[in-house]
């Protein structure tokens, strides 16, 4: 190649890399106004043209946090982690012996239980939601976060294990074999031989699994009140403008997607193998 | 990977001296699997199967005595109310607008990404990070901070060029749901399709260059076709997503100004209308509608799946 050429495409690509930088930016752009403006007092952030070099104070925390009266966010916020996290838990329970049987000691016709897995996640939301608020105020289960640790389980499972799937079937056959010729059990083989190799993509499926439970508004919104309350929910209270507010919900918004932001980027090499249900990789 | 578990696992080597009857060691073998699929079973299908009942009934719960059964009555009603149907336009248009556009963009940056430059982590986090706001968050944020009419930061900056002070969502309800949504799953897009990038035979590529073929030729007959499987994941999944969206409608617009998609009205029509009948009725057609999208999306995952099995 000429060195000519070299230089052309060369000085093509430090434009095409500007380019990409300033997509980037762009993109990023509402985040980072909605950071600073969540910093600036509410008389700031409400004016036009927008005042980039206001003064910066925390008042718009304080008064998320309900520091001078108002709706407190912690009750929400705990809710928010219970079911997060809970359900979360209960998706690796279940997940992880049916990714086994899925993928070290397959069944016969793994593929086809794979597939209905997947399927379930097909199904919308708004679907099965009557007769499960049905049931809940029969069953005296409304406002629960119960209820809604048992819904987001089976909202994630399936995501769960098709990432396991793909995860436990990297761990190789012969060590499983030696480990059960030495007379390990099931329980033994999975915690001692398995868990460890997989431990990386199990960790990734967990976050995934949080930031989904974390997110979810519908079921949330139908079977919750006052005391079951998610974090999303807190939130649709901000959605009628309140007069000067932008400040304060600059900083409930982004206090609620702090977890969600860490996770993701805790989990951002396993992602997209997440999101695609483990298609891509 | 997958090639070392695929063939020995029937050949177990452990032999004990009374052998587990076949049925016996097949039930094992399934039972670390029927936790899950009773459970997945118990609350996702049965629940469905109380909605298809439910929808041949005519029952508001306001008045539970008028409960009696209409066989498709329901199914007449929903598909003639013009509001229902104008749902159903509405979760087409907004879905499609949403998949196509983010679609294009996220190529766009993938390809950018796709190319070695200074910084490149730090733009690809970037651009992931629209993602990461949670959903109700990204749409308040649209709604209050940037679309506000008054100080909202897109009048802001226009108030720089000189230009109109637009109400955004007042006069573009429907493009407005629909720029914010784009701005989410853009990064989707974008990963999955850098995912692909990834995964393209480079030799074939420096062979096909060194041929002297252009990058618009490399893209049109190499990259593109390898994308194509990839495209396909995106938009079908993206369509499952998008189709059922509630959170953007309901945060920017309370369904209002036309933009009420179908799982809003199944929403609406039994959390504030008490229409259990005609509630499950929708929900039972934005099911067909699914199945119709989930029946492409499964053929391709399972493409896509196969080819992974086949190639380790």
């Amino acid at each position: 190649m000429s060195s000519v050429a070299v230089r052309v495409r060369s000085r093509r690509g430090v434009g095409l890399g500007l380019l990409a930088w300033l997509a980037g930016l762009l993109f990023f752009l509402p985040i980072a106004w909605m950071a600073l403006t969540s910093f600036h007092s509410e008389a700031d952030a409400a004016t036009n043209p927008p005042s980039f070099g206001a003064s910066l104070t925390l008042a718009g925390y304080r008064d998320f946090f309900g520091v001078g009266g108002g709706a407190s966010p912690w009750p929400a916020l705990i809710n928010s982690t219970v079911a997060s996290v809970v359900s979360t838990l209960c998706v690796l329970l279940l997940a992880l012996p049916a990714a086994y049987a899925l993928s070290v000691r397959r069944v016969r016709k793994w593929t086809d239980v794979l597939f209905f897995f997947l399927s379930t996640k097909m199904l919308p939301v708004v679907a099965g939601l009557l007769p499960i608020y049905l049931f809940a105020k029969n069953a005296g289960m409304l406002d629960n976060i119960w209820l809604l640790v048992i819904l987001y389980t089976s909202m994630n499972l399936p995501i769960a294990v098709w990432m396991m799937q793909s995860f436990l079937a990297e761990v190789p056959v012969a060590v499983i074999e030696a480990a059960q010729i030495d007379g390990a059990r099931l329980p033994t083989i999975l915690a001692r031989v398995v868990a460890p190799i997989a431990l990386p993509g199990i960790a990734a499926t967990a976050l995934i699994c949080f930031i989904f439970s974390w997110n979810e508004l519908l079921f949330a919104r139908v079977l919750t009140g006052v005391v079951a309350e998610t974090a999303p929910v807190f939130l649709t209270g901000f959605i009628t403008s309140q007069g000067l507010f932008l400040a304060k919900v600059c900083a409930a918004s982004l206090v609620i997607s702090l977890p969600v932001l860490a996770a993701g980027f805790a989990a951002q090499d396993k992602l997209v193998q997440g999101l695609s249900l483990g298609a891509v990789k | 990977m997958i090639a070392t578990t695929t063939a020995p696992v029937a050949t177990a080597p452990v032999r004990t001296a009374h052998r587990p009857s076949a049925r016996l060691r097949a039930w094992a073998t399934r039972a670390p699997l029927l936790p899950a699929l009773i459970f997945m079973i118990a609350v996702t299908q049965l629940p469905f199967v109380a909605t298809l009942v439910i929808s041949f009934f005519h029952w508001n719960a306001l008045y539970p005595k008028a409960r009696r059964f209409t066989g498709l009555d329901n199914y007449r009603q929903v598909l003639t109310d013009p509001a229902l149907r104008h749902s159903v336009w509405t979760t087409v248009l907004l879905t499609a607008a949403v998949v196509l556009v983010s679609l294009v963009v996220g190529l766009a940056l993938a390809l950018l990404l796709d190319r070695p430059f200074r910084g490149r982590g730090l733009v690809r986090t970037l651009l992931i990070a629209p993602f990461l706001v949670v959903p109700v968050a990204a749409a308040l944020l649209w709604k209050h901070v940037l679309y506000n009419p008054e100080y909202g930061l897109f009048n802001g900056l226009l108030h720089y060029l000189g230009g109109p002070q637009p109400d955004w969502i007042s006069n573009t309800p429907l493009l407005a749901v629909e720029a914010s949504l784009v701005w989410q799953w853009t990064p989707f897009m974008m990963l999955i399709l850098l995912a692909g990038l990834q995964s393209r035979d480079h030799q074939q590529i420096e062979a096909a260059r060194v041929d002297g073929a252009s990058d618009w030729q490399i893209f049109r007959h190499l990259t593109l076709p390898h994308l194509r499987r990839y495209l396909e994941l995106g938009a079908l999944l993206g369509s499952i997503y998008i189709v059922q969206n509630f959170d953007a409608v309901f945060t920017l617009t309370s369904g209002g100004l036309g933009t009420a998609n179908l799982p809003y009205t199944v929403y609406q029509s039994f959390y504030q209308a008490h229409e259990n009948g005609l509630a499950s009725a929708a929900g039972v057609l934005v099911v067909i509608g699914s199945i119709v999208i989930a029946t492409f999306a499964l053929r391709v995952v399972s493409s896509l799946f196969r080819e992974e099995v086949s190639r380790a």
